[in-house]
C-alpha cells in the first residue's frame, strides 16, 4: 500500500549510499597516494551528523506533514538564498574534515612508512599555494610590499630602510607601482567573465535537470523559474548561486597573484585562515547540538510524559546546570581539561590530536550547558500532549510506555527540535569568538575565527591600522550566521504551528 | 505569600548544594591539588618540596572528604571539601591562589559593574520597547519587514565587533573618550559612557525582535479588539492596551536578570579596562586561579536562584490574577 512513498525515495536511498561509496572512494584515493588517512573525533561526528541529516530527509520524505513545512520553507525566497549560502560553506567544511598525513620523504627507500606529523585536509590539498605561500610578516590586502620597513643594501652599497617587495604577493609585476592597479584591475574582470561563464553553464545545467523532472523543455522550464512559477523558489536559488560563483571565481583569480585579504603577523594568507576557520565555526555549531540532543529530547519528554519523581529529579538537574553561569562552567571545566592534558602529553600523538580533544571537550561542555533551554521546553509540550484524547486512548488500551513516547509524543515534539536546533547553530558560531578571546575556546593552534579576532585585535593599536585580519574574520562569521539566522526564521515559519495560526 | 517565599529559599538549598558538588569535582577530584600546584610552578624540574608548600599556603594539604588524622567532627570540618565548598555557603570566599581576600575583592568591584550594567539595562529596555513599539506599530508592512530583518542583521555581527568598531570609531578616530580605564567618583563618566552604548547596541537586535513578538501576540488578543470597536485610535490602543499589557512578560523577564547585574559584563569589562566583577573573573581564568573561579560560579548560581525566586513574586505584583500558594 505504500508503494508510491517508498518509489520516490529510490533517488534520495541512491543518494545515500552514492555518499558511502564517495566517502569510502575518497578514502581510497587518499590511501593510494601513499596517504595516511586521520580520522579525527570530530571528522568521525561530522561524517555521522551527515548520516543523521540525510536519515532525516527520507524520513522527511516519506510523511506528508513534514513535506507540507518544507515545501513553504523551499517557498521562502530569503531562506532559499540563506540555505544557499550556507551550502557554500558546509561544502568547505566537509572538504576540511577529510584528514591525512602525507608520508615523509626519506633519504632511504628502505626507511618508508613514515608519516609527517603534519595532519593536512583534502581542502589543504585544494588550496595549497594558498597555505604555502607565505610571506615574512604583515602585508595589506592586494599588496606587493611588506607592511614593515626593512633594511636593504641597494646595488651602489649604500643602506636604505624600504618597504620590501612580498615574495609572493604581487610578485610577477615588474614596477607595481605603476602596473598593480590595472593588472588588478584585469585580473578581476577575467574573474567576473570565468565566473558568469561557470554561472550560467551551472544554471544551464540546473535547469535542464529540472526540465526532466517537469517533464517540459529547457526552454519552458527556464521561463517558468523566471516567472516565479515554480513550487520553489528556484528563481532566488540560481541567482544567489550565481553571484557566489563569480564572487569565488574573482577570487580564486586573485589570489593566484596577490594576498587578497593580506598576511597575518607571521606571513599567512588571511584568505586561508577565514577558509579554514569555517569547519572550526560549523564544528562548534553542529556538533554541540549532536551531542547535546538525545539528553535533552529522551529527558525533556520523560519529564513531561512520567511527571513525579523522574519529573523532579530531571527539573532538579537542569535547573542546577541551568544556574551555572554559561561561561563560568565552560571556564572552569576548560581549565580542568588544561590541567590534564599539561599533565598527560603521551595521550595526543599530534597537536592536531590535542586541539581535536579539546575542540571535541569544548563541544560537550557547551551542549551541557545549552541543553537545558530544548528540554525545559520538550517537557512542557510532552506536559500537553500526555493529556490529549489519543494519548488516553492508548494508555487505556495498555500501549507500553516506550512505545508511547517513540509513537505519539516524539514525532509530536519533532517540530520544536528542528526549531530550536537551527535557532541555537547561529548563537553557538557567535559563542566560539568570545570564548576564545576569554581564552577557553578552542585550542590556540587551531585556526578559528576566534582565535583571528583575538591575534589580530592587539594589533589595533599599530599605526596605520593592521584591519584586514579582524575585517576578513567578522565578515565571514557575519555573512555565516547572517544565512543561519535568515534560515532559521524560514523554518521556524514554516514549522511553528503556533505562528501559522496567525 | 511569605510562606512560599521560604519554601522558595529552601528549594534553592539542594539546587546550590548541586552546583558545589559539580565545582568540588571539577577542581579537586577530576585534577588532584598537585596537579594544579605543578601548573602554577611551572610544568618541569617541579620538586615536592615547592609543591607541598604551595598546597600548604593555600590550605590545599588536607584531605579531600574525610580526615582520619582527626577525631570527632574535625574530622569533617578540617578537610578541602569543608574548608573550599562548604564555607561558600556562609558567603566565606576565602582568600584568592594569589592570597589576596576574595570577599573584599567582591565588594569592592561590584561597584564598576554596576556602574555599566545599570545603564545598559534600563536604557537597553527603553530602547527596545521603543522600537519594538515602533515595528509593531506599522506590523504588515515594508517597516516591519525591513526593521525585522535589520534586527537579524544586528543580531548576526559578533559582539566583539561592536566594542572594537566602537573603541575604534568613538576613541581612536574621533578622540572623544579614553578607549579605556577607570576612574572613582563623578570622572568615571567619561569611561562608562563608550561601553554602556556598546553594550546597548549590542542587544538591541535580539531585544527589539523578543519584544515585538510580545506585542504583536498581544495585539491579537479579544480586548485589543473590543478597544478598537469602542473606537478608541490606534496610538490609544497601542499605548493604552497594548503597552500596559506586554509590560507583565517583559518586566518579569527583565526581574530575572537583575541579580544577575552584579556579575558584570565579561567581555565588554575587559576590553574597556573596567575593574568590575567580570573582568576579575576573566583575569582569574586568565591566571588559572581556581578559588576565584569557585567562588564566582558559586555566587551567579546564588543570584540566578535569586533572580528566579524574584521572578515568581513579580508576577503576583504586576498581575493580581496570579496567587502564589
Amino acid at each position: 500500500m505504500n508503494t508510491m512513498p517508498r518509489y520516490k525515495n529510490r533517488p534520495v536511498l541512491l543518494m545515500l549510499v552514492m555518499l558511502v561509496v564517495a566517502g569510502m572512494a575518497v578514502t581510497g584515493v587518499i590511501a593510494m597516494f601513499g596517504l595516511k588517512p586521520v580520522f579525527l573525533w570530530t571528522d568521525v561526528l561530522i561524517y555521522l551528523l551527515v548520516l543523521v541529516i540525510a536519515g532525516v530527509v527520507i524520513y522527511s520524505r516519506q510523511h506528508e506533514h513534514l513535506r507540507a513545512p518544507w515545501r513553504r520553507v523551499w517557498r521562502s525566497r530569503a531562506g532559499m538564498a540563506a540555505l544557499v549560502v550556507l551550502g557554500a560553506y558546509v561544502l568547505v567544511g566537509l572538504l576540511d574534515s577529510m584528514h591525512f598525513r602525507e608520508p615523509l620523504l626519506s633519504v632511504d627507500a628502505s626507511e618508508s612508512g613514515g608519516h609527517s606529523v603534519e595532519v593536512l585536509s583534502v581542502f589543504d590539498k585544494l588550496v595549497e599555494p594558498l597555505r604555502l605561500r607565505v610571506e615574512k610578516t604583515y602585508s595589506a590586502p592586494l599588496a606587493a610590499h611588506l607592511y614593515a620597513r626593512e633594511m636593504q643594501e641597494l646595488p651602489d652599497g649604500t643602506q636604505q630602510r624600504v618597504y620590501p617587495r612580498l615574495q609572493y604577493g604581487g610578485a610577477h609585476l615588474r614596477d607595481p607601482e605603476t602596473e598593480q592597479s590595472a593588472d588588478i584591475v584585469v585580473t578581476v574582470s577575467a574573474g567576473l567573465m570565468k565566473g558568469i561563464g561557470i554561472a550560467v553553464l551551472v544554471s544551464l545545467a540546473i535547469v535542464m535537470l529540472l526540465a526532466r523532472h517537469y517533464r517540459a523543455t529547457s526552454a519552458a522550464t527556464l521561463a517558468r523559474i523566471v516567472r516565479v512559477q515554480t513550487a520553489m523558489a528556484w528563481h532566488v536559488v540560481l541567482l544567489t548561486l550565481a553571484i557566489m560563483l563569480v564572487g569565488a571565481m574573482v577570487l580564486i583569480e586573485l589570489s593566484g597573484k596577490y594576498h587578497v585579504f593580506g598576511t597575518d603577523k607571521v606571513g599567512q594568507d588571511v584568505l586561508y585562515q577565514t577558509l579554514k576557520s569555517i569547519r572550526t565555526g560549523l564544528v562548534i555549531g553542529t556538533l554541540t547540538t549532536l551531542i547535546m540532543l538525545p539528553f535533552a529530547i529522551s529527558l525533556g519528554v520523560m519529564a513531561g510524559y512520567f511527571r513525579g519523581w523522574i519529573d523532579d529529579i530531571i527539573q532538579y538537574i537542569y535547573t542546577t546546570l541551568n544556574s551555572i553561569p554559561g561561561v563560568l562552567l565552560i571556564a572552569a571545566s576548560i581549565l580542568a581539561l588544561q590541567v590534564y592534558m599539561a599533565n598527560h602529553p603521551e595521550a595526543f600523538e599530534t597537536v592536531a590530536d590535542r586541539a581535536d580533544a579539546r575542540l571535541l571537550f569544548l563541544c560537550i561542555i557547551l551542549g551541557i550547558t545549552s541543553w537545558t533551554g530544548l528540554c525545559r521546553l520538550l517537557r512542557g509540550e510532552s506536559l500537553k500532549l500526555r493529556e490529549l484524547d489519543y494519548l488516553q486512548a492508548a494508555t487505556a488500551f495498555g500501549v507500553a510506555h516506550v512505545r508511547i513516547l517513540s509513537r505519539h509524543i516524539l514525532p509530536n515534539v519533532m517540530h520544536i527540535v528542528l526549531i530550536i536546533v537551527v535557532l541555537d547553530f547561529s548563537g553557538l558560531v557567535l559563542a566560539e569568538a568570545v570564548l576564545s578571546y576569554v581564552g577557553v575556546g578552542v585550542d590556540p593552534s587551531m585556526i578559528s575565527w576566534g582565535n583571528m579576532i583575538n591575534g589580530a585585535r592587539l594589533e589595533m593599536a599599530r599605526e596605520p591600522v593592521v584591519w584586514w585580519s579582524l575585517t576578513a574574520a567578522f565578515a565571514f562569521m557575519f555573512i555565516l550566521v547572517l544565512a543561519a539566522n535568515v534560515f532559521s526564521d524560514a523554518v521556524r515559519d514554516a514549522f511553528d504551528p503556533r505562528l501559522r495560526a496567525n | 505569600m511569605l510562606a512560599y517565599i521560604l519554601r522558595r529559599v529552601f528549594y534553592a538549598v539542594p539546587i546550590l548544594i548541586g552546583v558545589n558538588l559539580i565545582t568540588f569535582f571539577l577542581f579537586f577530584v577530576v585534577n588532584s591539588p598537585d596537579d594544579m600546584a605543578r601548573m602554577h610552578l611551572g610544568m618541569k624540574r617541579v620538586t615536592p618540596e615547592a609543591v607541598d608548600k604551595w598546597k600548604q599556603e593555600r590550605g590545599y594539604d588536607k584531605p579531600l572528604l574525610l580526615n582520619r588524622a582527626e577525631d570527632g567532627a574535625r574530622s569533617v570540618t578540617n578537610t578541602i571539601f569543608f574548608e573550599k565548598s562548604v564555607s561558600l555557603f556562609a558567603f566565606r570566599f576565602g582568600s584568592s591562589d594569589a592570597g589576596r581576600d576574595i570577599g573584599y575583592d567582591i565588594s569592592q568591584r561590584m561597584w564598576p559593574s554596576l556602574a555599566i550594567a545599570i545603564p545598559v539595562f534600563i536604557v537597553g529596555i527603553l530602547a527596545n520597547v521603543t522600537f519594538a513599539l515602533l515595528i509593531a506599530f506599522f506590523r504588515a508592512t515594508y517597516i516591519d519587514y525591513w526593521g525585522v530583518f535589520l534586527c537579524v542583521v544586528l543580531m548576526s555581527i559578533s559582539s566583539l565587533f561592536y566594542i572594537i568598531g566602537g573603541q575604534y570609531l568613538v576613541g581612536k578616530l574621533l578622540h572623544l573618550v579614553p578607549i579605556s580605564g577607570y576612574d572613582d567618583g563623578f570622572d568615571a563618566v567619561s569611561f562608562v559612557i563608550l561601553p554602556v552604548i556598546v553594550g546597548i547596541i549590542g542587544g538591541i537586535g535580539a531585544g527589539t525582535r523578543w519584544y515585538r513578538t510580545i506585542f504583536l501576540e498581544e495585539i491579537g488578543r479579544d480586548y485589543v479588539r473590543t478597544a478598537r470597536a469602542k473606537g478608541l485610535s490606534e496610538p490609544q490602543v497601542m499605548f493604552g492596551h497594548v503597552l500596559r499589557n506586554a509590560l507583565i512578560p517583559i518586566m518579569t523577564g527583565a526581574v530575572a536578570i537583575l541579580p544577575l547585574l552584579f556579575m558584570g559584563s565579561l567581555i565588554l569589562e575587559s576590553f574597556f579596562g573596567i575593574p568590575g566583577l567580570g573582568s576579575y573573573t576573566i583575569d582569574a581564568i586568565g591566571s588559572q586561579d581556581f578559588a576565584i573561579v569557585r567562588a564566582m560560579v558559586f555566587l551567579g548560581s546564588a543570584l540566578y536562584i535569586v533572580g528566579l525566586i524574584l521572578t515568581d513574586i513579580s508576577y503576583t505584583l504586576v498581575d493580581p490574577r496570579i496567587r502564589l500558594v
